[in-house]
């Protein structure tokens, strides 16, 4: 079997007194989406963020295809790694945020060339012309010199996700990505999204949007205070969750 | 007709010496210690300010003190210090001697004013929002890259107003520099008022000079920020996109 793209073990995260993540494990495999949902409070977003170690773990393992993401290993303990080393290390993983986070200051185009320019040392040309491409790819190809105030929050959004895509990452991480935004701009988002998804791009997404869940995960992950209580395809969790906090969850939601 | 304010005071007398050779000097000499030590200070300041947010406890403990002693004593003292006390413990003649009244406003000034830059530069860094680095280190940039191409450009809208009040307060101090004898505009008007006892004529030749050199630079500062004003929703329009339309046709500015 191929090494998951992403493998977890026992993680535990604390913020001050709060543990936040109480030992998460998961694998996610090549070409997977995997959608987490629960609570707010659970941890979910927490977790997003130590993938990427953009929050330190405090206890356990993430490895993001064979290697540690942030840590070295010695003498069987976490040793933080080198700045340069997380940071190549992060450049292979996309993330999206729920505020979008784009640079004010630069263009759509260049907040998607931002990367690839300065980290990639690409040239001008090459950059711009994956830029146009990714752009065009998220349906904003006449918005390249538009800067983000003039930008909707699905435009917005659409060009984090092509500004994420531009460093070509292995995975991409989706934390509440349409939750900030109108309810008719998500449909925009979500669509480019699923044709991620489809086109075998590994995902972990945390969401409430239980229509794109529905067509485009490959599994739903529950979690609830800090660990994962019940995992499965969606027609089955949906269908027929085993645990009462899932059930009660869900009755919720659905 | 100007009414005569008092009996020993003389109009005439101002415009005499308004452009007198040595003023003019000791204006020029005012902008060029101002300009300098504020340019050193930004420097500094910045400097300072990521060695204070660093997470290294050595350069931030070292530049939480270096602002406290500078912005603890007053800059006379701190003059006082660099150009009497140091040589004094330095003892050699060929220090003393390159050490001038010039160069040393410069380097008080510039050291003392990076102590209040690095709060200023802090405060800009602080004021742009925690996503920023989240977003700019996820897509692979270290701290150093992110502060930058992302946070320094976003800072610096904030950081420019005061440093502008910076810099006028700058130019006025500059008049310390008199105390060691620097030729400055301050100095300047002593030395002629020294000789012909036009106190008040003098002075008030001086504060002509300061307030158009004040004034001239809040003029600069505010077409500085319109400038920055790069991507926010509603832009004002610079005077050199308005003097570019004035002179024949708008060529997408």
């Amino acid at each position: 079997m191929a090494e998951p793209v992403v493998r977890a073990v026992d993680v535990h995260k604390r913020f001050g007194r709060l543990e936040v993540l109480r030992g998460v494990d998961m694998d996610v495999a090549r070409g997977e989406v995997v959608v987490l949902i629960g609570p707010s409070g659970s941890g979910k977003t927490t977790f997003l963020r130590c993938i990427n170690h953009l929050e330190r773990v405090d206890g356990g393992r993430i490895y993001v295809d064979g290697e540690l993401v942030g840590y070295r290993e010695k003498n069987g303990r976490l040793v933080e790694d080198r700045e340069r080393e997380v940071a190549r290390k992060r450049g292979a993983i996309g993330m999206v945020f729920q505020r979008f986070n784009l640079f004010p200051h630069l263009t759509a185009l260049g907040n998607v060339v931002e990367a690839p320019l300065r980290v990639k040392k690409l040239s001008r040309r090459e950059a711009g012309e994956m830029g146009r491409e990714l752009l065009g790819k998220v349906g904003l190809a006449d918005k390249l010199d538009a800067y983000p105030s003039q930008l909707s929050g699905g435009q917005q959004q659409r060009v984090a996700i092509a500004r994420a895509l531009a460093m070509q990452p292995k995975l991409m991480l989706f934390d509440e990505a349409t939750s900030a935004l109108d309810p008719e701009l998500v449909g925009e988002v979500l669509e480019v999204m699923k044709s991620l998804a489809h086109e075998g791009m590994t995902m972990i997404v945390v969401s409430h949007e239980m229509g794109f869940t529905r067509e485009a995960a490959d599994r739903i992950v529950f979690m609830d205070e800090g660990v994962i209580v019940e995992e499965g395809p969606p027609e089955e969790l949906f269908a027929r969750p085993l645990q009462p906090r899932t059930q009660a969850f869900l009755s919720k939601i659905l | 007709m100007i009414p005569p304010l008092a009996v020993e005071f003389d109009w005439d007398v101002v415009g005499r010496y308004l452009f007198n050779p040595l003023i003019r000097e000791g204006a020029w000499r005012t902008i060029q210690v101002a300009v300098a030590a504020q340019l050193l200070g930004v420097v500094l300041g910045l400097l300072f300010a990521l060695m204070r947010i660093s997470r290294n406890p050595v350069t931030s403990v070292f530049s939480g003190f270096y602002v406290w002693f500078f912005r603890g004593t007053p800059v006379l003292l701190q003059l006082f210090i660099l150009y009497f006390g140091i040589p004094q413990m330095v003892g050699s003649q060929t220090f003393t001697r390159e050490l001038t009244a010039f160069r040393a406003a410069i380097l008080a000034f510039g050291v003392n004013e990076g102590a209040y830059m690095s709060e200023i530069v802090r405060a800009g860094i602080l004021s742009v929002e925690a996503g920023q680095m989240d977003a700019a280190k996820s897509l692979g940039m270290t701290q150093l890259q992110a502060m930058r191409h992302v946070v320094l450009p976003q800072a610096l809208r904030v950081v420019v107003p005061p440093t502008g009040n910076e810099f006028i307060a700058m130019l006025k101090n500059t008049s310390l520099a008199s105390a060691i004898s620097l030729v400055e505009l301050l100095y300047a008007s002593n030395l002629i008022y020294s000789s012909n006892f036009k106190f008040m004529e003098l002075l008030v030749v001086a504060a002509i000079w300061y307030l158009a050199m004040t004034s001239v630079f809040s003029l600069l500062q505010a077409e500085l920020e319109r400038l920055l004003a790069v991507g926010e929703r509603e832009r004002p329009e610079t005077l050199f996109s308005r003097a570019l339309t004035l002179m024949g046709g708008r060529r997408g500015i």
